[in-house]
Formats: C-alpha cells, structure tokens, sequence
C-alpha cells in the first residue's frame, strides 16, 4: 500500500529543535457554587460563593523535536486545561512555558502559526462546502505562500487518499473521511507540532488503523512533534514512544510506554463467553476476576504463559461461544499508578 | 387536556430558570410602550379634527397591547421546529391522541405561559407610573375578560395554523418572516384600528386578527359597549372554528406528504 | 493577505454556503421583506390619518426610515457571526478561532454575512429613494456624502451595539434580551424624528447609544430642513463619524473579553 521509502513524498525539513518546556504550571478555576431551585437562585445573584478547583497544579515536562507523545488520563484531570495552556488559548496562573522559544499566551498569533490541532470532536471544515474550498480557506487564514501550499496540499492528498473526497461538501463525509480531511487540513501550514486531541474517538477499526499510519509518517518524514491525548490505550501502544499520565493536576508518570507497563505489570485480560451449562472454571496461570452471567473474566501474565498457551487451554477444557484478549482499561492502569504514588 | 397542563408547566418552569430573560422581556416591552406612547402624543399634536379615538383611549390600548403581547401568534414552537427538522415528528404518529388537539394544547400553553408572567408587573407599571385607566364600569371589564377568553382560543389557532405549515420546511422559513409582521398590523397592536383609514374598516372588521387585540382593547375601553359583546364573541369564535377546521384539512394533508416520503 | 482580503474571503465562501439552499434563502428573504414592508405600511396608516407628525411631513419621516433600515440591514447581517458567538463559546468553537493566527473578531464576523437581510435593505433603499423623490429635494456632493457616511456611521453603530452584547457572553451564559431593545428598539425609535420624543429620551439616544447622531441630525442636513433642536450645521455633518467611534470602543471591549477568556477559560 505504501509507497518505496525513497518516493515519500514529505520532505524532510532541517528544523530548529522544537523544544517544549514547561515548568510548574499551575491554573486554578473559580467555580461559582450554584443551589438548586429558585430560592437558591435568589442566593446565588444577592453573593455569589465560589470554590476554587486546581485544574492544573505545579505539572512540568520538556519536550523534544520529534517525539510523539501520549497524555493520557480520567476526565477531569487536567489534560485539555495544559493542552489549552501550551496551544496558547489559556493563561497559566503561574509557571513557565515556552515553546520554539516564544511563550505561548503573550505571542498568541506567532505561536498558533507552527501549531496545529485536530479536535476528535469537531471539524474545523466548512459544513456545506467541498472539502478544497476549508483547504484554500486555510491557506489565507495562515497565509501560506501559494507555491508552498499546492505542493503541501497535492502532497496531503496524494498520502492520505483524499483525492475523490475533495469535491464533496464535508457534511457528506463520514466520519473516517472527514477526520482524514480534518487532519489534512491542521497539516496545511506545515506546523512544527501537532496537537491531536482525541483525535479517533468514535472512528471504526480501518478509519482508525489508517489515521494511526498518516500520524506515525508524519511524525516520523516530517520530524515533527506529536502531542496526542486519548482514551485509547491501543492509539498508545501503536503511536507513541512516550507516555505522560496525569491525574488530579499531577503527572503522575512520565516515560517510555515499556516503562509504564512494567511498572504496572505486564498484565493482560482473556475475557470468555462459555455455552450454556458451563460451570466452574479453574486455570493454571490464570485468575478468575469476574464473573456475570456466562461472561468470565481472566487475568493473566504474558510472561509466565501465552495468550494462545491459554486459549488452547481454556477451549480444550471448556465449550466456548466468544472469546477474546485485552488490556486492562486505562482507568485501571491510572489508577494503579495512583495507587503506587499515594498507596 | 393532559397534554395542555404539561406543556404549560414545562413552559413555565424553563421560561421561569430564565428570571434574568424574563425581566428583561420586560424591560423591552415598557421601552416599546414607551416610544409608542410618545408617537401617538406627536400625532394627536398635530391633529386637526376630532379622531375615532381619544389620545388617552390610545394610549391604554397600547399598554394592554404591551402587557398582552405574548398572546398573540407571532413565533413558531421552536420544539415543534426542532422535531420537524429532524424528522422525530413521525414518532408523534404514534402517539395514542388526536394530534392536532394535542399541539392546538401545546399552542394554548405556548401562548397563555409567557403571559401569566409577564402580563401583571407590565400592567401595575401602567397603571402606577403611566397613568393608564382602568375600565369604566364592571360591564367592561367583564366584557374584556370572556373577549380575551375568546382572543386566546383564536391566537392558539393561528398558532396551530402556523405550526403545521412547518411540514412543509421551506415555506415555514418565509412564514417565520412574514406572520408577526401581518399579525402585528392587522391586530391593531401596531396601532389601534380605529384610526386605519375608513376604507380599510370594512376588511379589517372582517378579517380574524381583529379579535386577537382590537375587540378585547376596545371592550375594555367602552370604545365598544358591553352591550355589543355577543356579537363579537361570535365572530372570534366563528373564526376560530374556522381556523381550526382549516388546520385539522391542511394537517392531514401535511401528514399524507410525510407518510409518503416516508418521514 | 490582508484583512480585507481575508475578510472578503469569509464572506465568499458564507454566500456559496448560503446558496446550497437556494430555495430556503429566497422564502426567508422574501419573508423579511414583507415583514419590514408591513411596517412602513404602520407610518403610512398614521400619516393618512393625522395628516403630519409634529410638523414633520411623511416623506421627511420615510427618508430617516430608509436612513435607518439601510444602515441596521448591513449591520444586521454583517455582524450575524456575532449573534452566533454565545453558541460558539458553549461548543467550545471559540477555542478553535484562538487556534489561528488571525484576529478574533474577524474570524467571528466572517462566519457569516446572512444575505436574507436583503429584504429590509431593499425595503429600506426603496423607502429612501421614494421619500428623496416625494420631498424634490436639492442634492450637493457634499450632502450625498453625507448621506453615504450616515448611513455607514449607522451601520458602524449597529455592528457596534451586536459587539457588545456578543462580548457579554464572555461573562453570562443567558440570553441577553434587554440588549435587543438597543437594535431593534432603537431602528424603531430612531426612524421617527428626534424632537417628537421627551428630553430625557433624547438626550439618552444622543449621548448615551447615540443613533439619533447616525440618523436624525445627518437626515436633516442632507434634507436641507432646519433642526427645531437648534443643532448647527458643523455637528450635522460631524455626527456619523461618532457611530465610528462607538463601534472603536465596542471592540476594545471585546478585546478586554477575550483577554480574559484567555485567564479563565470559560
């Protein structure tokens, strides 16, 4: 599918290290506390209570040109508050950031030009309009020379097979052709780094190994850095060199993702759905964790036995309907790390 | 009946969360009041020959104009719009009831919501601070009451009308447009229609609009006397059975369309 | 690329948006039309009845109507992007807007340019050119000038008054109907001569939301009436010029609004 290394079409720019270099960041929110009904209403307006929540508190790390990142963690935790901070949309409390040495909130438009975003969520395309027209749209809100964006342009379309896509109004898409179009579209001025955020929420499994594939070339043609939030441990495991884990406003784990999973043991999940009239199940090398209804839960360690060691074994013993293999959720990880941390 | 009482409380408690908006409607409505009044005292400056109505009977009317404004049929039901756009209004095919008494009840609660609110402080701020007059006898007053009786259930029906014309989507953004405006003029709420030219009288005696805010005004002032009212109550509800025999054709109609396109 | 040019560019691609529903644009146009006809059919049905206004002939009104329409139909759909701002913080819209390296405000204005309003600006230019005939008036370079600036200081205005109540929406998440009064009342109000109303209401719309400066003074000079309010004939023809200055202040004050968006981020 891909073409010889030599034809890659990204050329590879000589850059100045974008460094990212964040120390201390702390942001803490003012929540107005609101009572129900209209007698706490009433209260509300006549004195206002707040209560200070620390979105962020005291989180540092430096980043350097290339690396691609995953920034994982609950809801909440604090990880589109830095994101917010370092794409120069938000002001810090306190702290120091600096990114291919500006700073991003008091030189906002300088630093926005060798940024780009993909919000999972919500396309920046133009809704009722051919997908060429947001491209040419952008290339004037970035004021991209004209001969550089046709070649970037013709060089985005060429990889990530857009070519049939770029006639059609983007509310026609689906959502594995629009998020294609939409990171195309944050890869337009050539930006040194690359903030995607939740970028393959709610994608199926082709739409999300193929963007897994364009982010993994660019980063790798392009040299760029790639700063990726998730929910996704699998866009983790395939993209991603590094992990940082944050919870509660604290980086709470910053490193190679083998790091990570040996600290958290190298655990892995069999989950088996057993025919009617199944009873008890008892394994060697594995641990029974749930239960419900034929449903049962196993853990295990890659180490000591195979994941197909296992299912051999499971399935001569057993009459199986379903079965299949998993990680433990990233929320159990997180909490694991947490645990470790304050347990 | 059911469905009027739920529309009406679920109306009334989100316009209710809304306390900052609904002051503000207020505020609105007295500077509108307050900018007609003084065209209106302009005018009469300079008028000449004695007028089918007195500035002070004029200047009433537009209070009651203001306090009442939310009964008239001048906006879509944004939820109806919403359901249509997005084609849930199948699923009110469903539905065990007769589906145009059931949004001609939801009109009633759309319109009679905003008023329970809004109405009373608009009119004490008349009455206290622009010296507006109180009915002259009880038979006025009485009067008043069963014509807005009659003026509710005819803005409901004109609401309904326009409710089902959003089926048909594009005609629904003009009519949007368009509705208020009309209702606006041929009520009487953009100026009493005594003082419309005497060739227009005969059409606009005839039209429905007039008993949306020119009867009930009128009633209250005695500019009709009480003794007149059958024949008015008539002709808001001779209208009104029009309008919703009108609706109740043109829904069915509306629904055919949908079944055939299959929703 | 200027702003201009990037501006002009929002504005294109808002019109072919708006075209891919063709039938759905000219209803809502049409819609409109009558809507504002329907109004000025409410001042003929006044003039036909008392005859004048205070002293103020029907063509003397119609004329600062079309002044005013005119000026409040650029203004209304220039600024729609603005009318949209409060959906666009909730969705978090706004964030993305931040994301690019160009003005904030241009980018929130250039989301639309909402064509329907066509209907009140042909109402208006209709309205305007009937009263300019009716009242065989005697036209000067200077005073066509002042025509264009009035209705530009109006339309500066207008825009001005949306700036703002959009701006409130960095602070409130409510719908701030009180701030209709200010457009809406305000064409209502100042498409009727200023001397017709009390003193207080005067003073508040010259000096407080001066629209009566983008409407009613330029309106007497380029008519060639004189002012019974005695304002001289220098200020007439300064006034526009102050509808700039509000919407200068209107965006500082947007600026002060995104500024601190950017400290709270909500």
């Amino acid at each position: 599918m891909w073409l010889p290394s030599f034809l890659y079409p990204f050329p590879i720019r000589p850059m100045p290290m974008p460094q990212i270099v964040v120390e201390n960041l702390v942001k803490r929110f003012r929540v107005a506390e609101r009572s129900p009904g209209i007698w706490g209403a009433l209260k509300g307006v006549a004195r206002r209570r707040y209560h200070t929540v620390d979105a962020i508190d005291g989180v540092s790390f430096s980043i350097e040109s290339g690396e691609l990142v995953g920034y994982v963690g609950p809801n909440g935790a604090g990880k589109s508050t830095t994101i917010k901070v370092i794409a120069g949309i938000l002001v810090p409390d306190s702290g120091r950031c600096e990114i291919l040495g500006r700073v991003p909130w008091t030189q906002r438009r300088e630093h926005v030009r060798d940024i780009g975003v993909v919000f999972g969520q919500r396309t920046q395309l133009w809704w009722d309009l051919p997908v060429i027209e947001s491209f040419d749209l952008l290339r004037d809100i970035y004021r991209v020379p004209r001969s550089s964006y046709a070649r970037t342009r013709d060089e985005l379309v060429e990889v990530m097979r857009l070519k049939s896509l770029l006639d059609t109004p983007v509310r026609q898409l689906s959502l594995g052709q629009r998020m294609r179009c939409d990171l195309a579209a944050a890869l337009l001025h050539s930006p040194a780094i690359l903030f995607l955020d939740e970028p393959t929420i709610g994608l199926d499994v082709v739409s999300k190994l193929a963007f897994r594939d364009f982010i993994r070339r660019f980063n790798r043609e392009r040299g760029a850095t790639v700063i990726l939030t998730t929910h996704d441990m699998d866009d983790i495991e395939a993209l991603c060199d590094r992990v940082m884990v944050i919870s509660s406003g604290r980086i709470l784990s910053d490193g190679p993702l083998d790091d990570l999973r040996r600290r958290i043991s190298g655990e892995r999940r069999l989950v088996v759905d057993l025919e009617e009239g199944e009873g008890r199940i008892e394994m060697a090398g594995a641990q029974v964790i749930s239960r419900s209804g034929q449903r049962v839960q196993l853990r295990f360690d890659p180490d000591a036995v195979s994941a197909a060691e296992l299912i051999r074994r499971v399935t001569s013993a057993h009459a199986v309907r379903d079965l299949f293999v998993e990680n433990p959720p990233i929320e159990e990880i997180i909490a694991q790390i947490y645990q470790e941390e304050h347990g | 009946m059911i469905s009027y009482w739920a529309t009406l409380s679920a109306r009334f408690r989100s316009l209710l969360q809304y306390r900052s908006a609904a002051l503000a409607g207020l505020v609105t409505q007295i500077f509108w009041g307050l900018v007609r009044v003084m065209i209106f005292e302009a005018f009469y400056l300079s008028a000449g020959s004695p007028q089918p109505m007195e500035l002070n009977d004029v200047l009433t009317y537009v209070w009651l104009g203001q306090a009442f404004l939310a009964l008239l049929p001048w906006n879509l039901d944004a939820d109806l719009r919403a359901l249509i756009r997005s084609g849930g209004v199948g699923y009110e095919l469903l539905r065990p009831v007769d589906l145009y008494g059931y949004w001609y009840s939801r009109a009633l609660a759309w319109r009679t919501a905003p008023t329970l609110i809004r109405a009373a402080p608009l009119l004490v701020f008349a009455f206290v601070f622009m010296g507006m007059d109180a009915p002259p006898s009880w038979a006025s007053a009485g009067a008043f009451a069963l014509a807005m009786a009659g003026a509710i259930l005819l803005s409901s029906a004109i609401s309904t009308l326009f409710n089902i014309t959003m089926l048909w989507t594009i005609s629904a953004d003009g009519m949007a447009g368009m509705a208020p405006a009309i209702v606006t003029l041929l009520s009487g709420m953009l100026a009493p229609l005594p003082l419309f030219p005497d060739w227009a009288q005969a059409v606009l005696n005839a039209l429905p609009f007039r008993g949306l805010v020119d009867t009930p005004y009128r009633l209250y002032l005695a500019h009709i006397p009480p003794s007149d009212l059958p024949l008015y109550l008539a002709h808001q509800l001779a209208w009104t059975v029009a309008i919703v025999l009108l609706g109740r054709w043109i829904l069915s109609r509306g629904l055919r369309r949908l079944v055939v396109q299959g929703g | 690329m200027n702003t201009l040019h990037l501006y002009a560019r929002f504005i294109e691609i808002s019109v072919r948006s708006q075209m891919q529903y063709r039938a759905s644009f000219v209803m809502l146009a049409l819609g409109h039309l009558a809507a504002t006809g329907i109004e000025f059919v409410g001042i003929l049905v006044l003039f036909d009845r008392f005859g004048s206004l205070k002293g103020w002939s029907l063509h003397e009104v119609a004329f600062m109507y079309g002044v005013v329409n005119i000026s409040f139909a650029i203004a209304d759909a220039a600024t729609r992007g603005f009318d949209l701002f409060g959906g666009m913080i909730k969705s978090g819209d706004f964030d993305r807007v931040l994301t690019r390296p160009r003005s904030a405000a241009l980018q929130v204005a250039g989301q639309e340019l909402t064509l329907r309003r066509v209907g009140r600006l042909a109402q208006g230019l209709f309205v305007l050119v009937w009263a300019a005939f009716g009242m065989d008036m005697s036209w000067s370079a200077a005073s066509v000038c002042l025509l264009m600036g009035a209705i530009a200081g109006g339309a500066c205005l207008f825009s001005g008054l949306v700036i703002l109540q959009a701006t409130l929406a960095f602070w409130t998440v409510e719908t701030l109907e009180i701030m209709n009064t200010l457009t809406y009342g305000g064409v209502e109000t100042t498409q009727y001569p200023l001397p017709i109303y009390r003193p207080w209401f005067r003073r508040f719309f010259t000096f407080g939301v001066p629209l009566a400066c983008v409407s009613y003074f330029p309106s007497v000079a380029v008519m060639g009436v004189p002012d019974p309010l005695g304002s001289p004939l220098w200020f007439q023809y300064v006034s526009p010029l102050i509808g700039v200055g509000f919407l200068a202040v209107a965006l500082q004050f947007w600026r002060f609004g995104v500024r601190h968006y950017l400290s709270t981020g909500s």
